[in-house]
């Protein structure tokens, strides 16, 4: 036994006497690091490189079945999904594994901003960070093209149609971004290599830089009120803390990294087990026109971002913004490189983080249920509610008739059913005079079309005649303030 | 050991006439890579941006979308064609979809499908005479021209002919604000149709 222990290490010297990788890795490996940082906040990053791992393998198993041919990429897909031992499972786990690693990362991100962990001297850590994070993106939104399915078709003609917006060469970044004239077979393969080589070929050398420097740089000291970064002093005293109280990072914080990580694949998996792969929705067709195109969770603020502005601003918001936002992200270090690090002292940098991420919960709460869009079934599809029937006119059931016909419910809803584009009518005449609601319906305005072109007169007088019995629970109609002025009679 | 050989290496002692000539050579081998390599990235950059460098207008031809006798007057209708341009691996996203609008007679109009606020495909509601887009809520008239919502202008129209009986449109590309198909004024929604002939030839 003891034999066969000897011929293994002498097989193991032999290899390191000419390959000299060992010594550095178990370097590296202990590196000291402050026994502060051993912490259960400092696991998020090992956590997001095991997750591209997952990445990584998924990816290639998937690609030996995955065809990416225009023509052929959904079939492969649902080949996938069905007929390929496990297939659906690889899907998943790649596909959850994709959502996972963005909310990691962003975490990731969060915690070394609050912790000031991207002051001097890891500036340029914190600017590779902001690169993998918009590689990330970058890995999310051409994987969700590979999903080859009418979400990704149409998502690639909104990444065309923003592209269009550049002023001068739109047209030509139009085509160079699809391959050709239209999203076709160039267009997938394009984003299929960008998605295979490209983005994952920076994406790991970009980790590696990253890792490369946390262990140059030594990893961001429990940040503790009061104590101030200078430039001149930091690296001194860092060290300094290093030898009074530095602890191996193998074992004695690894183990937290190590458990996190098996803990965030196991939540990988069993999502994927129980929730199962993402799409592919219906097949790439552009004929087939029955359908809400919405991108994938990671881009729904955005999708609902680009519902809000105005036409005007839109073209300058979308080039500008951007440009602005990373910006700001990459020179934060440079701007702010210095100074306090306890997220007790940095007010503003609490509230930003708290800013951001509520707006982004909004913006994409509201992306899940697109209250700006027209619901193009409701009119077929959502009965008016019997009570607004009863007792009422023949004029006024007609104007019902006319108010689901004229598809009116795609965007009002009535008895909490119907598009949310416009208000609800439940109590319109409530809030309207009859004066007032022949206008709107006729000229439009605010948000809404004009209906002058598509209502007969017989049509508009039973409509109204109708949205005039809405006033709620029995409020009284509104009426025009100066009604009582114009019409009294003058005096002597 | 290690550290000697490693300072055998700084360019700190050799002669100074060794040192001329090899930096000279050195910085030469640098120059000549920088024009190999530049010489070796036209063609990679020719092949990348190809479909760019492609004048648009040559992407486009004139291709018939069926008899005149397929489309009832005062009627919008939904009609597929096959791109001019495509590959045979373009499977089914080489088809597009386009609505066409007769007027009157030999009054058409052939609209885009793609919204022009983000290329998403808008639908037509016969009843109230609208295209509505399912994405971000644009609204369109009959007439192609806005009504309500994000986009920034009406919907993008072919340019269309009649030939032998056939209503032909100038396709190819996939319509975007970049291509500003077929828009000469701000459409107003109360102009008469028949009034703007901007597409037909």
């Amino acid at each position: 036994m003891s034999k066969l222990r000897q011929r293994g290490i002498e097989v193991y010297d032999w290899i390191e006497r000419r390959l000299g990788l060992a010594k550095p890795i178990v370097e590296a490996a202990e590196h000291p690091i402050p026994a502060s940082s051993a912490s259960w906040w400092y696991v998020f990053g090992s956590a997001a490189m095991v997750l591209l791992g997952l990445q990584v393998v998924t990816g290639i198993l998937l690609a030996l079945v995955y065809t990416p041919s225009a023509g052929e990429a959904w079939n492969s897909l649902q080949f996938l999904n069905n007929h390929i031992t496990l297939g659906w499972l690889l899907r998943a786990i790649h596909g959850w594994g994709s959502n996972f690693m963005i909310a990691i990362v962003l975490i990731h991100m969060v915690q070394v901003f609050l912790f000031g962990a991207y002051k001097f001297p890891r500036e340029l850590t914190w600017m590779i960070g902001v690169m993998l994070l918009l590689l990330t993106l970058g890995m999310a939104f051409t994987g969700q093209v590979l999903r080859f399915d009418q979400d990704a078709y149409w998502g690639l003609g909104i990444g065309a149609s923003v592209t269009s917006r550049v002023p001068l060469i739109g047209q030509q970044l139009v085509h160079a971004l699809l391959g050709g004239p239209i999203i076709g077979g160039a267009t997938l393969s394009r984003f299929f290599a960008l998605h295979v080589f490209v983005i994952p070929g920076i994406l790991l050398l970009s980790v590696g830089l990253h890792v490369l420097m946390v262990l140059r740089l030594g990893i961001n000291e429990w940040p503790m009120p009061g104590r101030l970064v200078r430039k001149a002093t930091y690296e001194r005293e860092y060290h300094e803390l290093i030898r009074k109280d530095g602890i191996p990072f193998t074992p004695d914080a690894a183990w937290k990294d190590a458990l996190f990580a098996a803990a965030i694949m196991l939540a990988v998996l069993a999502c994927a087990f129980f929730f199962g792969p993402f799409g592919p929705t219906g097949p790439p067709d552009p004929t087939i026109i029955q359908t809400s195109p919405k991108p994938d969770f990671a881009f729904l603020w955005i999708y609902a971002v680009l519902a809000f502005l105005p036409p005007d601003l839109e073209t300058p918001f979308l080039l500008i913004a951007p440009v602005i936002l990373i910006g700001a992200l990459l020179l934060l270090p440079i701007v702010a490189g210095e100074g306090e690090k306890h997220w007790s002292r940095r007010p503003v940098a609490v509230l930003m983080v708290a800013c951001i991420a509520v707006t982004l919960g909004v913006f994409t709460r509201l992306g899940t249920y697109t209250p700006w869009s027209p619901i193009m079934n409701a009119w077929t599809g959502d009965p008016v509610p019997v009570a607004y029937l009863r007792k009422r006119t023949p004029l006024e059931r007609r104007g019902a008739v006319v108010l689901q016909n004229k598809q009116c419910r795609d965007c009002h809803s009535l008895g909490g059913s119907g598009g949310l584009r416009g208000p609800a009518l439940d109590s319109i005449a409530a809030r309207m005079t009859e004066d007032q609601i022949i206008r709107q319906v006729l000229q439009g305005g605010g948000n809404m079309p004009s209906y002058g072109n598509a209502l007969n007169p017989a049509e508009t007088t039973a409509l109204v005649h109708f949205l005039l019995t809405l006033r709620g629970k029995d409020l009284p109609p509104a009426v025009d303030a100066s009604q009582h002025l114009t019409n009294r009679v003058p005096r002597d | 050991m290690n550290t000697s050989s490693e300072e055998n290496l700084q360019p700190t002692t050799p002669a100074p006439a060794a040192k001329s000539r090899r930096t000279f050579l050195f910085k030469l081998s640098l120059l000549v890579n920088a024009a190999v390599g530049a010489l070796v990235g036209v063609p990679f950059l020719g092949y990348l941006l190809g479909p760019a460098l492609e004048k648009g207008s040559r992407y486009n031809s004139w291709i018939s979308l069926g008899a005149l006798t397929q489309f009832p007057e005062g009627e919008t209708r939904l009609v597929d064609y096959r791109n001019p341009v495509t590959t045979p691996w373009d499977g089914e996203t080489g088809n597009v979809a386009c609505w066409v609008r007769r007027i009157s007679g030999r009054q058409f109009q052939v609209f885009a499908i793609n919204c022009a606020h983000l290329g998403c495909p808008v639908r037509w509601f016969a009843q109230s005479k609208l295209f509505l887009c399912p994405c971000h809520g644009g609204a369109y008239y009959a007439d192609g021209s806005r009504a309500s919502g994000p986009p920034p202008r009406g919907l993008f129209e072919y340019k269309h002919k009649i030939s032998g009986g056939q209503l032909m449109i100038s396709a190819g590309q996939m319509p975007t604000l970049a291509t500003e198909a077929c828009l000469k004024k701000p459409l107003i929604q109360l102009d008469p149709a028949p009034k703007r002939p901007s597409c037909q030839s």
